[in-house]
């Protein structure tokens, strides 16, 4: 369990986000959506502690992330940033190995090698290993970070914005691959999302923010709604119902 | 995760249990020839460093082997121990900093310790600083410049709201400034305060100033086997400090940690030699181009080899082919300043 309570970020006079109360259960897909701005981002990078918070903490599992040692947060939660660019001079295998840090230190143990070819064959890697990150397509490099946090092994996996940069086959590709680690090895995956259809047909549950304060919270059937999305993004939306599926229209 | 990779695997042609065994298996052997690339590179370093090493300690001793040995010896080894700190400061400072053109003597560490020393003189006035041994003095100086820095650039560094240009600008700034300040109380300083100070501060190549030289050793094997120690957490620092953070790294300590290693290295190399611009520069990334990786138990060591040779093999050419005619710190910022400006064009055009 992450318990977020009452977190705040505030830049000049903008709060970006205020007071975000929250939990996210030990498994299962979890979307944060919401118009630019609405500060999913930071609120992904603060329970993360990638971004200091100004009020409020995170707990995860009982320990405090804020506080409690660097290392014993990794072991429990990675991350995916949106910001894929990197000075680093390095191949996809050594930027993968670095997903064992937590684990290892830096000294890859059997374990540790399993588990990075894993990552990399499951995200269709085996051919790219040996290539610089510099070398690959924006698509490639995505999924060579996803590989990165993969290796890394969590309970808790939070992505923001993962289908950036992919293409159809490759952004459905990564959100079954998603499903199937919340599904088979009972993960707790929270990301950001731009695609509402992407989140309707994967999440568990659907939490939208909106000037930095959650608006709608609940499982796709309460979230997909013509009225709670023109609410979050003040524009005109039509929700079909496609067999078991629900899609929303926005685009005329 | 192998519950998850069936799928996969049902339709391909091995035995679902055999290709983790086999993938891990190549990745073991694309380390070993990893390594064998990283070996060839040291054994090659280490014999032209030996041989510059060699080549400074025998040229033109003209049978004055009881003279001149002892003298070169302990020349050799303060240029070793200048070129260790050296190598190591920058490219530790390289990786916290998460560039590479930028050098703690480029942002301003060796003016800092020049100004801290002066300042020293300055206040206590020249008897009292005749007074200490120039062993104590290094050290009183070694540790204010450590604790100043450390909290000076941390606070730079750690500060999130500017990038880093902004910082780095402020570095190069700073260092100008202490400069100045230097400058300043050297011109408004009595003529004897100002002669202690030439004596106990301005080392340059061809004036090595020896007296400090096993502390120096010393406070430089410390350093060096703190970097060491660190290179696993200064591998994950490349990918940049939120990754860095997000892989368990405590940005804030980590960054003290090395801040401290960067100003206590730069006290035994300008103490020793005096300031010297930018031979960082110039080894930390030839040893980058060399190794062709950035793993720091390898780039290191490598960069500590560079240095060594350029600098033996420099001071002993200085000596017998030049005649002195120049010192050997302004041969490298020749140099390393011509290769600054050519990496500087070089990473503007990437971008």
């Amino acid at each position: 369990m992450i318990t977020v309570d009452s977190l705040t970020k505030t830049y000049g006079d903008t709060c970006v986000v205020d007071g975000i109360s929250v939990k996210f259960a030990r498994s299962g897909i979890t979307s944060i959506i919401g118009p630019n701005g609405a500060g999913k981002s930071t609120l992904l990078q603060m329970v993360s502690r990638i971004l200091g918070a100004d009020a409020g903490t995170v707990e995860i599992d009982g320990l405090d992330v804020f506080s409690a040692p660097g290392r014993e947060v990794a072991k429990k939660m990675s991350i995916l940033r949106q910001d894929q660019h990197m000075l680093a001079r390095i191949t996809v295998r050594e930027l993968v190995e670095f997903g064992r840090f937590p684990h290892s230190r830096g000294r890859l143990t059997p374990e540790c090698l399993v588990a990075v070819d894993e990552a990399l064959a499951y995200c269709s890697l085996d051919d790219l290993a040996d290539r610089p990150i510099t070398a690959l397509s924006g698509g490639q490099r995505q999924r060579a970070h996803v590989a990165m946090v993969l290796a890394q092994d969590t309970q808790y996996v939070l992505l923001d914005e993962p289908l950036n940069n992919l293409d159809m086959a490759h952004a459905t590709g990564l959100m079954g691959l998603l499903h199937s680690l919340a599904v088979d090895r009972g993960k707790s995956i929270v990301l950001v999302l731009h695609d509402v259809n992407y989140a309707a047909a994967y999440s568990d549950r659907i939490i939208a923010l909106r000037d930095g304060v959650i608006v709608c919270d609940g499982p796709p059937s309460e979230v997909i709604t013509e009225h709670a999305l023109e609410s979050i993004y003040d524009m005109p939306f039509n929700v079909h119902q496609l067999g078991d599926e629900r899609v929303a229209t926005y685009f005329r | 995760m192998p519950d998850l990779l069936t799928d996969q695997r049902s339709s391909g042609d091995g035995p679902i249990d055999g290709v983790p065994a086999r993938t891990s298996h190549d990745a073991i052997q694309r380390r070993r020839r990893l390594d064998r690339r990283s070996v060839l590179v040291f054994v090659l370093l280490s014999l032209i460093a030996a041989g510059s090493a060699t080549l400074f300690l025998t040229w033109g001793v003209n049978g004055y082997w009881d003279y001149a040995l002892p003298r070169r010896l302990e020349q050799l080894a303060a240029l070793v121990v200048v070129g260790a700190a050296i190598s190591v400061s920058t490219i530790v400072f390289q990786t916290l900093t998460e560039n590479r053109i930028l050098t703690p003597a480029i942002m301003g560490f060796d003016a800092l310790y020049i100004l801290i020393a002066t300042t020293l003189v300055f206040m206590l006035g020249s008897e009292t600083v005749v007074g200490i041994s120039s062993v104590h003095l290094f050290a009183l100086n070694a540790i204010l410049l450590v604790v100043v820095a450390t909290l000076a650039y941390r606070w730079v560094l750690t500060d999130t709201s500017r990038g880093l240009y902004t910082l780095l600008l402020v570095g190069v700034i700073a260092g100008t400034l202490f400069n100045s300040f230097s400058t300043f109380m050297f011109r408004v300083m009595e003529p004897s305060e100002y002669d202690t100070l030439l004596t106990t501060l301005y080392a340059s190549f061809n004036l090595i100033d020896t007296t400090v030289l096993r502390i120096a050793t010393a406070l430089l094997v410390l350093g060096i086997v703190a970097a060491v120690m660190m290179a696993p957490t200064l591998d994950v620092l490349t990918l940049g400090r939120d990754r860095a953070t997000a892989l368990g790294v405590d940005y804030r300590r980590t960054a003290t940690k090395l801040l401290i290693i960067v100003a206590g290295l730069v006290a035994v190399s300008t103490a020793l030699v005096g300031p010297v611009l930018f031979l960082g520069l110039l080894v930390a990334n030839l040893a980058y181009q060399l190794t062709r990786t950035q793993r720091h138990s390898i780039t290191l060591p490598a960069a500590i080899l560079i240095s060594i040779t350029a600098l033996a093999l420099g001071q002993a050419l200085l000596q017998h082919v030049f005649n002195y005619a120049g010192t050997l710190g302004s041969i490298i910022n020749l140099v390393g300043g011509t290769y600054f400006v050519i990496l500087l064009v070089m990473e503007s055009k990437k971008t």
